[in-house]
């Protein structure tokens, strides 16, 4: 049987990673936990950012992370969706942005 | 959504025995997760000892106008354990004569047994500090017999304390049944109508948000914020405070946990986020829960675990204030639940 490149329990062995590198681990995990305390912005808000970069990076393990957070601080599942379509339009803008640098390089070869 | 409760579904985790073994088999029986006990003799905080009785807590039935998903009750239409008027007397007498200041109503919905309003009318009398009455909302628009219920309450200056899971009306339906968030909104516009919950005012009006799902409550501060916002800015709903309550492993949540597959990283979530500052100020320490039959118990949910206190005062009957303090509080793996994060007791977080 194959196994599968991500196991869902494995975000619950994130914190081991300082095992192998304690300073820079131990670094990381302070810094994580200092960008997501309450400050300019809200917890809240961040947690909302934090899941639509979850989807824009494509990674599942910040995909339930951030959605069980969110959850708790009771954001809808409206407010979830709509979160995810920000990061989708910037994804897809970046993509279609680009189509302007085709244009002029077009315009360039074949004006 | 559920009709009937387990028991009368005649459903394996009706009966307590199972749910404990539920609890103490699995991944805490083979060492993965620690044992409660385990974990709180990592800090020395083992056994958990009762301090003075300062809450007491009377179970009056187990019989709801509601079927709610979560229910640690099993409540529902369908239970008949009800308190009589003869145990009532013996609570009287336990009030009358213990150092308690708070008094605390629950149920099912306590206001559907016969003698709630002779109970209230009673314990009134007693000038006991903080008089709560836990009431889900909607029994208040059930019946016609119910709708002056604010107007009781306010004239016995009771402490109104009701669930309201979300200020959205899909999750709120979603785990309290069709229609219970418009009637929910109608009873505190009720309730508001006759001075409970505004700014300044004596009549005391609090929510009780637990989570819709197999998550831990967030942060209590920030819920109340935006459940005020939301429930003025739609309804122009006051309230005092919100407690943030975590859902406990057992009865129909534990159900629901494991027909969804959620057991197991919900009991993770809740090891994880385990605070030994909240072991401190467990409910448990200060609080005595007392089953519509008059049996103590160390909280509402060991006794819905059938799980008596550690006494040899284990009856309303044979009360006594001076054996029990200092008792040692009967654990299970559910008790996890009340030290998760910021903690949870009947009276919001803890820590």
């Amino acid at each position: 049987m194959s196994k599968p490149y991500y196991d869902a329990a494995d975000l619950r062995k994130f914190g081991k990673i300082t095992e192998w590198s304690e300073e820079l681990g131990t670094k990381f995990f302070d810094y994580y936990g200092k960008v997501f305390e309450e400050g300019a912005l809200t917890a809240r808000e961040k947690s909302l950012i934090a899941l639509a970069v979850a989807h824009t990076e494509q990674c599942p393990y910040c995909i339930d992370a951030y959605t069980k957070d969110t959850l708790q601080r009771g954001i809808t599942k409206e407010q979830m969706m709509e979160a995810i379509h920000v990061g989708a339009a910037i994804k897809s803008g970046a993509t279609l942005v680009h189509g302007v640098q085709m244009m002029n390089k077009v315009n360039k070869l074949d004006g | 959504m559920a009709t009937k409760s387990l028991k009368k579904l005649g459903n394996n985790l009706a009966q307590s025995n199972k749910q404990l073994e539920i609890l103490s088999n699995g991944i805490f029986k083979s060492g993965e997760l620690p044992t409660f006990k385990n974990k709180i003799s990592e800090t020395s905080q083992s056994p958990i000892k009762a301090k003075k009785l300062e809450i007491l807590q009377i179970n009056v039935g187990y019989m709801c106008n509601q079927v709610c998903d979560h229910c640690h009750v099993d409540a529902g239409p369908d239970r008949k354990e009800i308190m009589t008027r003869d145990t009532m007397r013996q609570c009287l007498e336990v009030i009358k004569n213990s150092g308690a200041h708070t008094l605390d109503l629950t149920g099912g919905a306590p206001e559907m047994n016969p003698d709630f309003r002779w109970f209230v009318e009673e314990a009134a009398k007693v000038g006991i500090k903080d008089f709560i009455v836990r009431s889900n909302l909607t029994i208040i628009r059930a019946n016609k017999k119910y709708y002056d219920l604010p107007e009781f309450f306010k004239k016995h200056n009771v402490h109104v304390v009701s669930s309201m899971p979300h200020w959205t009306r899909g999750k709120t339906d979603k785990q309290r049944g069709d229609g219970v968030f418009d009637k929910s909104i109608k009873a505190l516009q009720e309730l508001n109508a006759v001075g409970y919950g505004m700014p300044g005012s004596d009549l005391r009006l609090d929510l009780v948000y637990n989570p819709s799902g197999a998550f831990l409550p967030g942060d209590q501060v920030a819920m109340e914020k935006d459940f005020k916002k939301a429930l003025m800015d739609d309804f122009g709903i006051e309230f005092h405070n919100l407690f943030a309550i975590t859902n406990l492993p057992i009865a129909r949540f534990l159900d629901y946990l494991i027909a969804s597959e959620n057991y197991e990283d919900y009991m993770y979530s809740l090891v994880e986020a385990y605070n030994p500052a909240a072991v401190e100020n467990v409910m448990c320490t200060n609080t005595l829960s007392i089953s519509w039959d008059g049996y103590l118990f160390d909280c509402d949910f060991n006794q819905m675990l059938e799980l008596p206190v550690n006494s040899k005062s284990r009856h309303i009957s044979e009360f006594n204030e001076e054996l029990l303090e200092g008792r040692n509080i009967v654990i299970s793996q559910h008790c996890y639940g009340c030290t998760a994060g910021a903690g949870s007791s009947c009276q919001g977080v803890v820590a």
